[in-house]
């Protein structure tokens, strides 16, 4: 019996239960209501079904959520990685065929399969750019000492602005079809952008839990001053949490783009710092930083991918859709609550009390 | 009977994570009387008071107030029943002006938005006839100086009109010896009005200066309750530690003892160090193997010495030597670097990290001084840990606890075990003994001589001059942010005395 209930204290203090809780209750929800949620067919050589979309369409939040996970853990916010998203795919697409954005080409030059610039080339200029943009942002916060959602604020604005000088304010097309794989291609049955997320998540995780890296990032989060006493270069933690963060929105803008196969400053990545952030709170990182959880963050950022398209399944109206998403969001965060959780103890005990006492009347 | 007790509070129980808090307490609490709760660290004085006052829920036993029973279920609602606290950390928030801290809640209205005005009057007018100090109310309350912060929070506590239980826990553990009068001063008029005040310190002389009737809890038990002037003092602390003092003459006889190694050359030299605006120019000598004291009152200068020296702050006149090599960075790395160490004085804001693990606590430093990549290994880390649990006998049910879940004293066994791991040369101890019992710091006392036996040099800061006294080799005294001279040898307590105060 007290053997029992340690475990379960043990898989209640865990991070990762709560999300993946939730996770399987949505599933569970879809395997009730939504005919053929779990259908999974074999096309090509290629898995196609629900279950899979909401993996490939979910690597977008997944990436953004590792990155903001590590921001969070300080005690910080980056609000900016939706118009680091718009940059970094700007960079990318506008490196395939600068003509698009520069020249008047001609109509046989737009639509030709080629690229200017080296693939890898193109991949690491955009992600150098946006690494720069979220060290920006971590000078603006460790050095400037500015607050970060202040801090980050300023790139959130600018950064559409810098994508649009970019893109000299053309929405560009990729026909180079090579550029596509990121996004829509596959591997080994499954879609290419499973394999980004787990490479960056285990980068991630090697930075993090098998360097010094997560404790200093959880103690600067958790009292910035004592750290400091302590010796931990807090400013520089800061900095490094940003940077990748904006690296991770990087990555996130090449598959973006690629997916949709082209590049938009105005609407690329388009509120999906919130998505990110309510990732991580889903996660169970504290907003005023912490311990964190990388995996918790991914599949609270499967929670809401789960949650987007069964509303789509099902039909919901697009406006009501993010009412419906809102909810869900605020029956999740109070399940996190201790005093909502107390309260859902006491009534289960007043309702067991009061039936046991029928069960004495009887 | 039970008409004489405003609360009656009996068998209560308390468990926290591996923690038995309390178990089967009884505390009774008159009308119009002062009632000191004394123990150990850990004792569960603390937790006692979190029951009455709503912050934890007790898991047996029940709380009568004026003769009905009542479960408190939260701090507001103790208010509501007329019960005020003054909590042993200052939690208080210092960017709001004082006026504001004391009204918060309660700020008087007009058209229903504040009146600034009439609330910097009132709090100006309450703090001047009830507590005797006359301040200026629109500053912030983090310009003030502990002391005064203190005061404002007993202010904010007594300015509930209706307070008729007032709950002191640890209210001078930063008070000098005028600002504590003036607080007994407040506290017996409050009593004769009445008011039933429960007293929670470390001190015992000022158990014995104060209270009427004395409680004592030992690891969570209920050892009694007596009247101050039937139990005399030795008795008093025999029960609250549960053995003798004899420790005390073990400790003189030890820093003699150690005072034959402390080695000639210095250690560390400091010339015309200073900052401008924080601490005028001095010179230093600290010796391996001796503890140097600093004595002198609240914000004479001492924390200011310790910052400089650790590289908190960079000085800007003067230099420092290290083994006669010149240090020219000052940072708390670069001092981890050359093994200075620095116990802070404020071991919530600036010492212990609650969040992380009592295994995370002690390694951080060391870690810190390692840097990102050379990771210490989890093994490696639970050796360090328990090593430093057992050598400091530090009260936790093991290394992974979250070091928020321990009380003050083994907070502060953490704060050394962090910078012991980091095998320093030079260990600076900013009031390591403060808001800690009897006990605990008896045996922090003794630890800074052993230390300093093995061969370290200490600096030892503590506003209780007995206590430099006893631990000190040589004592630099300070005043008005000035060194005023230098002691060593056999010193009295008077000689100090006049030097701190510049008589």
């Amino acid at each position: 019996m007290v053997e029992s209930r340690l475990s379960w204290k043990r898989l209640r203090d865990n991070k990762v239960f709560w999300p993946v809780a939730v996770l399987a209750l949505l599933l569970l929800f879809n395997a009730i209501f939504t005919p053929g949620f779990f259908r999974l067919e074999i096309k090509e050589g290629h898995l196609f079904g629900t279950l899979v979309d909401i993996l490939n369409r979910g690597s977008i939040p997944a990436l953004l959520a590792i990155g903001m996970t590590l921001v969070i853990a300080t005690g910080g916010i980056d609000l900016s990685v939706g118009a680091v998203i718009a940059i970094s795919a700007c960079t990318a697409t506008v490196l395939i065929n600068p003509n698009l954005a520069t020249g008047l080409p001609t109509a046989a030059e737009m639509v030709q399969d080629i690229t200017y610039t080296p693939m890898w080339l193109l991949i690491l200029v955009a992600l150098v750019i946006s690494a720069l943009c979220g060290a920006w942002n971590g000078l603006l916060v460790s050095r400037g000492n500015i607050q970060p959602m202040v801090a980050t604020l300023v790139l959130m604005v600018a950064g559409r602005g810098i994508a649009q000088l970019i893109v000299n304010g053309q929405i560009i097309t990729v026909y180079y079809t090579p550029y596509y794989y990121i996004g829509n291609g596959f591997l080994l049955g499954v879609p290419f952008t499973l394999f980004i997320v787990l490479a960056v998540f285990l980068l991630a995780w090697l930075i993090t839990r098998k360097t010094a890296i997560g404790l200093f990032l959880e103690s600067v989060g958790i009292n910035s001053r004592a750290s400091f006493y302590s010796g931990i270069g807090e400013r520089n933690i800061k900095l490094l949490a940003y940077t990748f963060c904006g690296f991770c929105a990087g990555i996130a803008g090449l598959i973006y783009s690629s997916n949709v196969r082209s590049a938009d400053a105005n609407n690329a990545g388009l509120m999906t710092e919130l998505d990110a952030i309510l990732a991580v709170v889903l996660g169970g990182t504290l907003m005023t930083g912490g311990r964190f959880s990388l995996l918790a963050s991914i599949v609270g950022a499967w929670v809401i991918q789960t949650t987007t398209t069964t509303m789509y399944a099902l039909g919901v109206p697009a406006m009501a859709a993010q009412a419906l998403k809102g909810l869900v969001v605020l029956i999740v965060v109070l399940l996190y609550s201790q005093q909502a959780r107390d309260g859902i103890g006491r009534l289960i005990e007043g309702a067991g009390a009061l039936l046991a006492k029928k069960g004495v009347q009887s | 009977m039970s008409d004489d007790y405003i609360v009656e509070m009996k068998g209560i129980d308390k468990a926290f994570p591996g923690v038995q808090a309390l178990s089967n307490v009884d505390f009774f609490l008159k009308r119009g009387e002062i009632h000191a709760i004394v123990g150990e660290n850990g004792a569960g004085k603390s937790t006692l008071i979190k029951v009455l006052t709503g912050v934890e829920k007790q898991d047996a036993g029940t709380v009568m107030i004026e003769g009905k029973e009542i479960l408190v279920k939260s701090p507001q609602h103790a208010q509501e029943l007329g019960i005020s606290t003054v909590y042993q950390e200052i939690n208080l928030c210092p960017n709001l002006t004082v006026a504001e801290n004391i009204l918060i809640g309660r700020e008087p209205r007009r058209l229903g938005s504040v009146n600034w005005k009439a609330m910097n009057a009132r709090a100006k007018e309450f703090l001047r006839q009830r507590l005797d100090i006359d301040i200026d109310v629109t500053q912030t309350l983090g310009s003030y100086p502990v002391a005064i912060q203190q005061m404002a929070a007993i202010a904010r506590a007594l300015e509930i009109s209706s307070a008729r239980i007032l709950i002191l826990d640890e209210p001078t553990s930063s008070l000098d010896a005028h600002e504590t009068e003036k607080l007994f001063q407040v506290m017996r008029r409050l009593k004769s009005e009445g008011v039933a005040i429960v007293f929670i310190t470390h001190f015992i002389d000022q158990v014995y200066e104060v209270s009427d009737r004395i409680t004592v809890l030992r690891n969570g038990e209920l050892v009694g309750t007596y009247e101050t002037e039937h139990v005399p003092i030795l008795e008093l602390v025999a029960k609250m530690i549960g053995r003798s003092l004899t420790e005390l003459d073990e400790m003189s006889r030890i820093r003699l003892e150690s005072s034959k190694h402390i080695k000639s050359e210095a250690l560390l030299q400091a010339k015309g160090l200073g900052l401008t605006g924080s601490i005028e120019p001095l010179d230093l000598e600290l010796h391996a193997g001796e503890v140097l004291g600093l004595a002198g009152l609240l914000g004479s200068g001492r924390t200011e010495v310790a910052h400089l020296l650790f590289g908190i702050e960079k000085p800007d006149s003067g230099t420092m030597t290290l083994d006669e090599k010149v240090i020219k960075k000052f940072s708390p790395l670069a001092s981890i670097e050359r093994g200075v160490a620095l116990c802070p004085e404020d071991r919530k804001e600036a010492g212990v990290l609650d969040g992380l693990t009592v295994r995370e606590n002690i390694i951080l430093a060391l870690q810190a001084g390692r840097g990102w990549f050379k990771y210490l290994s989890r093994q490696r880390q639970y050796e360090i840990a328990d090593r430093y649990i057992k050598l400091l006998n530090i009260v936790t049910p093991s290394a992974d606890q979250p070091a928020g879940n321990l009380s003050g004293g083994n907070q502060q066994k953490l704060i050394f075990a962090r910078w012991l791991a980091t095998n320093p040369q030079v260990l600076i101890m900013d009031e390591p003994t403060r808001g800690i019992d009897v006990g605990a710091k008896a045996e922090v006392q003794k630890l800074v001589l052993e230390l300093a036996e093995e061969g370290k040099a200490c600096v030892f800061i503590s506003s209780e001059l007995e206590e430099v006294l006893r631990c000190s080799h040589r004592i630099v005294v300070l005043r008005d942010r000035e060194k005023v001279t230098e002691l060593s040898g056999e010193v009295d307590e008077g000689t100090i005395m006049h030097a701190i105060g510049g008589g």
